[in-house]
């Protein structure tokens, strides 16, 4: 077997926490599906025949036994559920399932909606013998409005700089701006191995990652990295270029500080050479290919760690989306119809004649639409009732909602199973789960939840 | 009734070749008695169980039957410019021999129930012969114009129910223009299935996607395959690749990409798979893994050359280890067996490239003196060796490093010759007559020496070979003998690898400017690969063997058979 494919579903959603606070967020639904079916289709349709799924206890029992959430997916899940108190990163998820990776491991996560080339990533992995290998798109502009913005749109989350080389695929610098605090250091070993780096940023981390097997062995033994895109990512492209430690040097001095000992044995782990490496030492000694030229060095600086990515650059080649905000989730519910072709009206939906679906809009299972309403560029969940006269327009309606006659419904997200009176006008809003909305109300750019669900200062 | 209509029919089949060997077109009523006993013939073969007395009165019925659709149904669709003659000739064939078999058990007195089954299977037999014979003959037809681009398709062939001529099968990847060919290849490649499995089990075929051409190709190579980078296998693969082993996975993806590249290079890095691929091996139950192992290898055997075609050197390196895996007798243990494989793939690589290198070695530095100026092209593995090797036994010599596009491997030389320390110029090939006259001798590497003395070797090579013999300089190729292969061929253009046809594009100051080179219609970008050196250029082979002729190359090749 060649690779396995994990999927990360026990995040929490913390940056919309308006939507997932009822939902968790890998049951979201996005199109009327749930939004773990969308990776879980991605790998399906690549040809994966088993998934470990990691989540929590909590969306596998909705998963298996809510009947709404129907997860047509042929593949073999082995969901891993972890422990709801432990506050686990994805790194350690991966620490825990140690026991079942046996091969190279695909990790995925939940909220990653792409139809991009997977064969890219799993290429430059597969012919360089990376160490990672990862996905990346450009970020798109979001036009839409989003509901409960007040004011200008924030400055946007802090920047990510990606630096590659010529080739465009060598990943060679990843940070944080958050993680520079003084500005944007590269270190000169960088420089000396590729003196042209093209540094990038406004690019969007697919969470898609390709990792060697020693990876989960060296996270095994090294429990301080919690997070892999924020932890392991950066610390793997740093030590692309760092020196190669000299063992015999720490035999000669055991007192030395152990942790100088351990770092660099665990990064041995990383570097440790398979089986047969003459042969393949031969083969590349005698192959006359060379990544880069101007300089005395072999292939790859002789480096036995590599990581590489593959950025989507143009629209030709996909779409990428991660829904992690509730811009991104609008967003998404936007594009997901043209993902997948199913009709745009379930066939158990209930719509009466007089009514004006538009060609964008997707009407879920068992809905009642009831004379003279309007829909026009929305998602209706399942089991939604639209009374008389009702206008949505650009919303997103999840399952259960009921709205009144009269009622005017533009550029808002109503959660499942509110209850919208009739004749009110809703603009830009966010209607949270459960909520009621009086008649004759008038909200616009409101973030309506319950109280209960305000944050406690 | 019966004996007149065979008289009818030999007549008529008389008739038919003396046409066809006289050239001349069929006259009228013969091109009628053809269209009637045609018609004749499908009426038999559709009513089958029909009582015979009716069967005479319709054929008088069919005689005045309009005769236009006829001419259609003559005209069987071939796929070259089809010509009048070998048309029909080839149409009327089916007809005269199918004629006499189903018409003898047809007049029979009215055949019992009983009789029925049996002189039908007769019957189909006799016109599944003829059907087989009729595309034999067409397939002769097709084979005989097809390699000559002047085909002389006017000119009738030899009638095909004589003896036929012997014609060599060409193989398939210098048919690509055929579709045919083509059509067929698909078809192997899907039901690459592995045999030997009872007929109990069902047949699990291992289905090897077939890889497109790209791009324009240029006349006169339109008979190769031409890929594409941007367009690997893998994409038509599942992604956790099941089917096929992800080693060999992988070593296809390197070898498309270039990543592995030079004769030694591959097959070594294909042995390696191997190596992989007998570890991960087990022996499914009631098999042999004498047979089962090498079936196992044909699927990946086609994904490799589907990746990239396949050298001469490869081609020999697997006929070894298929040799090596049917000889292992079946009551060793699977274990014992895989442990034997490997250390047999070990010692091949080690005896033919690593020791072999070392004795040529041994020939070569006797040839270059102190104060030589040796001149190489390209990257050949084995020259550096011997370069490097030589400088190390502090031979003073420099090196003239000549390079061409789009590959400019020479640089990958020039670095590996500079770090040892060797002083060396950097030349492009356009520089060689410039430079020549300095040069004392030339070492060539080779990727396959062929069976008549021909080197054929990175394209470019005999260029260098002309103009050095144009100067009287003296040009030694290396080459180990497990690169000898038996073809033969004395042009680059019959069997030849054409590369990526974008790597022709580059990129100066920013601007590329074949970037939309499919839009021009005239233009076609050609990146061949190999080329072919006549032996009157080359003056010496070094082999581990020793120095040889040129024109030595089959008697090795002779006695390493008799070897094995």
């Amino acid at each position: 077997m060649e690779l396995q494919a994990v999927l990360m579903a026990a995040g929490g959603g913390s940056r919309m926490m308006d939507l997932t606070y009822n939902t968790p967020k890998p049951l979201l639904p996005v199109g009327n599906k749930p939004l773990l079916w969308y990776p879980l289709n991605l790998l399906e349709r690549v040809g994966f025949e088993e998934v470990i799924v990691i989540t929590t206890k909590e969306v596998h029992k909705m998963i298996s036994t809510d009947p709404k959430m129907k997860l047509d997916v042929k593949m073999k899940l082995d969901v891993v559920c972890i422990p709801e108190d432990a506050d686990m990163g994805t790194a350690d998820a991966l620490r825990y399932i140690q026991q079942k990776v046996k091969t190279d491991i695909l990790v995925v996560s939940c909220d990653l909606i792409t139809d991009a080339a997977l064969h890219e990533v799993v290429d430059l992995f597969r012919a360089h013998n990376a160490t990672l290998a990862m996905l990346m798109s450009k970020a798109r502009e979001f036009t839409e409005t989003v509901p409960g913005q007040k004011g200008k749109k924030k400055a946007g989350e802090q920047r990510d700089f990606v630096g590659v080389d010529g080739t465009g695929k060598r990943l060679l610098f990843l940070a944080n701006e958050a993680d520079l605090e003084e500005g944007l250091a590269v270190r000169k070993s960088i420089m000396r191995k590729h003196p042209r780096m093209h540094i990038k940023t406004g690019l969007v981390d697919a969470h898609l990652y390709c990792l060697k097997k020693s990876v989960v062995e060296f996270l095994v033994d090294n429990k301080s990295i919690s997070s892999i895109r924020g932890e392991l990512v950066p610390y793997l492209v740093r030590k692309q270029f760092s020196r190669a430690s000299s063992c015999p040097k720490d035999k000669e001095d055991p007192d030395q500080d152990l942790n100088r000992k351990d770092g660099n044995s665990s990064l041995e782990i990383l570097r440790t050479a398979p089986v047969d490496e003459p042969l393949l030492q031969l083969a590349r000694e005698r192959s006359c290919w060379n990544d880069h030229r101007g300089d005395m060095s072999a292939a790859y600086h002789g480096g036995r760690l590599r990581c590489y990515v593959h950025v989507l650059e143009d629209d030709g080649e996909g779409v990428c989306y991660r829904v992690n905000t509730l811009a991104t989730y609008i967003e998404a519910n936007r594009l997901a119809p043209k993902l997948f072709e199913e009709p745009a009206v379930h066939p158990t939906a209930v719509v009466s004649e007089r009514c004006q679906v538009g060609a964008d809009s997707i009407i879920g299972a068992s809905c009642q639409l009831a004379d003279k309403t309007s829909i026009k560029r929305s998602i209706l969940g399942a089991s939604t009732t639209i009374r008389e006269k009702v206008k949505v327009t650009n919303s997103i309606i999840m399952h259960g909602v009921t709205i009144e006659e009269g009622c005017n419904i533009q550029g808002s997200v109503i959660c499942s199973n509110a209850h919208i009176g009739r004749g009110a006008d809703i603009k830009y809003c966010l209607v949270g789960s459960g909520q009621r909305i009086e008649p004759e109300a008038d909200r616009t750019n409101e973030v309506i939840v319950g109280s209960d669900q305000l944050m406690e200062i | 009734m019966t004996a007149k209509r065979n008289i009818i029919a030999d007549g008529l089949a008389g008739d038919i070749t003396r046409a066809k060997v006289e050239g001349k077109e069929l006259t009228k009523e013969e091109k009628q008695r053809l269209r009637k006993e045609k018609k004749q013939q499908k009426k038999q073969k559709d009513k089958k169980g029909e009582n015979d007395e009716k069967a005479p009165s319709e054929r008088d019925k069919e005689k005045p039957v309009t005769p236009s659709s006829t001419p259609l149904s003559m005209k069987p669709p071939t796929q070259k410019a089809p010509s009048a003659v070998p048309a029909p000739s080839t149409a009327s064939l089916p007809i005269p021999i199918p004629m006499p078999a189903s018409e003898a058990p047809g007049p029979s007195p009215s055949p019992t129930s009983a009789d029925k089954p049996v002189k039908s299977k007769a019957e189909l037999k006799a016109e599944r012969r003829a059907r087989q014979e009729a595309d034999r003959a067409s397939k002769q037809g097709k084979k005989g114009g097809e390699p000559g681009p002047q085909a002389s398709s006017s000119k009738p062939k030899a009638p095909p129910n004589e003896l036929q001529p012997v014609v060599k099968r060409l193989p398939e990847h210098v048919q690509v223009d055929d579709p045919a060919v083509v059509k067929k290849l698909a078809k192997k490649l899907e039901r690459q299935q592995t045999e030997g499995q009872g007929t109990a089990k069902k047949r699990s075929g291992v289905k090897i996607p077939l890889r497109s051409d790209y791009g324009y190709k240029v006349s006169l190579f339109s008979h190769l395959h031409q890929y594409s980078k941007k367009a690997p296998l893998t994409q038509q693969i599942s992604i956790p690749s099941t089917v096929i082993h992800p080693s060999v996975v992988r070593l296809g993806l390197q070898y498309s990409q270039g990543i592995v590249a030079g004769s030694n290079a591959r097959s070594v890095a294909l042995l390696h798979a191997f190596k992989q691929v007998i570890r991960d091996y087990n022996t499914p139950p009631n098999e042999e893994l004498s047979r089962d192992l090498v079936n196992k290898l044909k699927p990946y055997i086609s994904f490799l050359n589907q990746c990239r075609p396949l050298s001469a050197s490869m081609g020999n390196a697997i006929k070894y280890i298929k040799k090596e895996i049917s000889n292992i007798p079946s009551q060793c243990k699977e274990e014992e067996a895989k442990n034997k494989l490997q250390t047999c793939i070990d010692s091949y690589i080690n005896e033919k490239i690593t020791l072999a290198a070392e004795a040529i070695y041994e020939y070569a530095i006797e040839k270059i003196s102190d104060g030589d100026v040796i001149l190489v092209y390209g990257c050949s593995s084995l020259v550096n060796h011997i370069l490097c090797e030589a400088s190390e036994k502090s031979r003073k010599f420099r090196v003239i490093v000549v390079d061409s596009r789009p590959r400019l491997e020479g640089r990958e030389a020039l670095r590996r010759l500079v770090q040892r320390g060797i002083r060396c110029t950097y030349v492009l090939i356009s520089a060689l007559s410039y430079i020549l006259p300095e040069v004392s001798k030339v070492f060539l590497g080779a990727h396959a020496l062929l069976a008549n003395g021909y080197v054929m070797s990175r394209v470019g090579t005999s260029q260098v070979a002309l103009v050095a013999k144009a100067f009287n300089v003296p040009v030694l190729v290396c080459c180990e003998t497990y690169k000898f292969c038996e073809r033969v061929q004395t042009d680059s253009f019959v069997s030849n690898e054409l590369g990526d046809p974008d790597d022709l594009m580059v990129t100066r100051k920013g601007k590329t400017q074949l970037e939309h080179w499919q839009e021009v219609p005239s233009l076609g970008l050609l990146n061949l690969v190999y080329d072919v050196t006549p032996p009157d250029f080359v003056d010496l082979v070094i082999t581990e063997l020793g120095m040889i002729p040129c024109t030595s190359v089959p008697v090795v090749l002779r006695v390493k058979n008799v070897d094995q």
